[in-house]
């Protein structure tokens, strides 16, 4: 297998009020192999959706690069990587523009990326409205006359249009019903075996990620805290944020521990603590963590790293 | 009937537009309007008849043949100037509310796209012309002296010049309130996933503005323009009063209709016919907008 993308140190800050900035995303470096699955797991505000717009070229990165098919994306490199890296949005209900008639939609990379003449986009619309399982007469009907489901397969038929090596998917079930979640999760699934893609799945439902993906990277205030292959980091997670979400997930047959979850909120990432960002509510937090950063390290597994001082071993 | 292939944005929106009965009703009045305007050529020709003639012994003479609408307070044809009073009151009416809404439009697209420094200028000179006292800038722009600018004597003092000028000054003035209503919808739509969607594939600027922000703004940007319609076909003949543009004896739907105010009692008719006119197009434009908003929005009923 070989790196399809790359992420190098990346960083992304907003200017917020009175001078000060938002460290949305900070030194993260990871990388995504050809047809594998990479999950981005966090809770709201650690910064997975401003790191996925990155990736999809809708942010500009404060600092860092990215590198997609060995190639360091500039200004003159991301007009031609454009069609190969697409998006698929949360909520189906915005990603789909009111006044188009589902062809156009499907077909508006391709005619963006000037790719094929009017009659061919068309017939390749048509394609790939059967391939995510919608019948043939969606081409000329409006968004509004399907249900959310069905809209995330119009918006996901989008993304295919151009033929991409990665689509970045920024939490595309959770707006869904769960019986649909299963079926658009299986399309996904479907496509990727079908073109060899590449996913950068943006969740925070572990449940779901603990389907599609072949690694999980958690991110913690902006900040990488442990990447590992999903049945490593499943069985014994290195880091103790990734300890604490896995307790958090609901399971049946299990009772319910009350001491385990972490306390409190996530630190406002206008004003990160000092040190590892996690000492202010890890269970494990040592005078140290306060003051040293600690770097992303391999850990027990071959494959997994963590950022900690104290991660398992 | 729901063909397999794709067919195009503009068929379906002229396919919804077909079935919008009072919108194709209303194309049809507006065509009827303009083929009667245009009928003053051959009509003049036939009969002999000249819109400026006058003959003091016909005055208010009632219908009969040759005049079939009868004549006014100067014994001129009274249907042969509403004829080319309507094809002045049409055209100004549809060339300043086109010329000054796409600029209105342009302008507010702009300003609500790209925001920022570019918002802000645009907009404070917006609001500059919006504070600017009407009537003053009127008379100013009135009395501006076209051979100064270049042109020559003869288009100076020609009906023409008045025409262009009087198209020229509502454009102006109109677009102001245009281009803040589009800027405030278009702010709404940019930050929309389905723009992020085409940006994320290399969409540009102009391709964003013209394949979703427009079609998405459509539905206040037609209101504003149909209700534009109306009000300058009865503004021009308020300019016409001061002097400036159409000066007697050209006839216009606006100076007839003022015209006979002071003869309402005598000859009402002369009234009620321009008044009528006026009123048909305002409505049937109105109706119009009404066709397109439905033709846009896939989601209207009917």
């Amino acid at each position: 297998m070989s790196e399809l993308l790359g992420v190098d140190r990346l960083s992304v800050h907003f200017p917020a009020r009175g001078g000060q900035t938002v460290r949305a995303v900070e030194n993260v470096s990871f990388s995504i192999e050809a047809g594998e699955t990479l999950a981005l797991v966090g809770e709201s505000g650690s910064g997975k959706s401003t790191l996925g717009f990155t990736v999809a070229g809708l942010q500009t990165a404060t600092s860092g690069s990215l590198r997609f098919q060995g190639e360091t994306l500039t200004k003159a490199t991301w007009p031609a990587a454009r069609s190969k890296i697409q998006i698929v949005f949360q909520d189906p209900f915005g990603a789909l523009d009111p006044r188009m008639p589902v062809s156009d939609i499907i077909a508006e990379p391709l005619l963006i990326q000037r790719i094929g003449n009017a009659a061919s986009r068309r017939t390749r619309a048509a394609e790939l409205v059967e391939q995510v399982g919608l019948p043939r007469d969606a081409l000329n009907r409006y968004p509004h006359e399907f249900s959310g489901g069905q809209r995330q397969r119009i918006a996901i038929a989008r993304a295919l249009s151009p033929a991409p090596l990665l689509i970045v998917a920024d939490e595309p079930l959770s707006a869904l019903d769960v019986s649909i979640q299963s079926q658009v999760l299986n399309l996904l699934k479907e496509v990727q075996e079908a073109s060899h893609l590449s996913y950068l799945f943006i969740s925070h439902d572990l449940a779901v990620v603990n389907h599609l993906v072949d690694r999980v990277a958690v991110l913690y205030l902006g900040r990488l805290v442990e990447v590992a292959p999903r049945e490593a980091l499943f069985a014994h997670p290195a880091h103790p944020y990734t300890k604490a979400l896995l307790d958090a997930v609901p399971r049946i047959g299990r009772a319910r521990r009350r001491h385990s979850g972490i306390k409190g909120e996530m630190p406002s990432p206008l004003n990160p603590p000092p040190g590892c960002v996690f000492h202010t509510r890890c269970p494990k937090a040592q005078p140290i963590c306060s003051k040293v950063p600690p770097a992303l390290e391999p850990a027990a597994t071959p494959g997994q790293s963590a950022a900690c001082h104290f991660k398992e071993a | 009937m729901r063909p397999d292939a794709a067919i195009g944005v503009w068929t379906l929106r002229w396919r919804r537009f077909r079935r919008h009965r009072t919108g194709m009703a209303s194309l049809f009045i507006l065509l009827a309007l303009i083929a009667f305007v245009l009928a003053a050529y051959p009509l003049e020709s036939l009969l002999h008849i000249d819109p400026d003639t006058t003959d003091l012994f016909a005055r208010f003479d009632p219908p009969g043949p040759g005049h079939y609408l009868g004549m006014d307070e100067a014994g001129r044809d009274v249907l042969i100037r509403l004829m080319v009073g309507g094809q002045i009151s049409l055209l100004v009416g549809l060339l300043a509310t086109v010329i000054g809404g796409v600029i209105g439009t342009i302008i507010g697209v702009i300003a609500g796209y790209f925001g920022g420094r570019l918002d802000g200028v645009l907009m404070r000179f917006t609001d500059g012309m919006i504070a600017l006292p009407l009537l003053p800038l009127l008379i100013v722009l009135g009395a501006v002296d076209l051979t100064k600018l270049g042109f020559s004597a003869d288009f100076a003092h020609s009906g023409a010049a008045g025409f262009w000028r009087i198209v020229i000054i509502i454009s102006i003035v109109d677009w102001t309130s245009i281009a803040r209503l589009v800027r405030a919808a278009t702010m709404q739509i940019r930050e929309r996933d389905y723009v992020r969607a085409a940006r994320a594939a290399g969409a540009g600027a102009p391709y964003m503005m013209a394949t979703h922000i427009l079609p998405n703004i459509a539905t206040p940007v037609i209101v504003s323009f149909t209700l534009t319609v109306g009000r300058v076909i009865l503004f021009e003949s308020v300019l016409s009063f001061l002097g400036f543009g159409v000066v007697p004896p050209t006839p216009s739907w606006g100076n007839m209709l003022n015209n006979a105010q002071e003869l309402v009692t005598t000859a009402p008719m002369l009234a009620v016919y321009p008044g009528l006119l006026i009123f048909v197009t305002v409505i049937a434009v109105n109706f119009l907008g009404d066709g397109l908003q439905h033709a846009f929005d896939p989601r209207s009923e009917k």
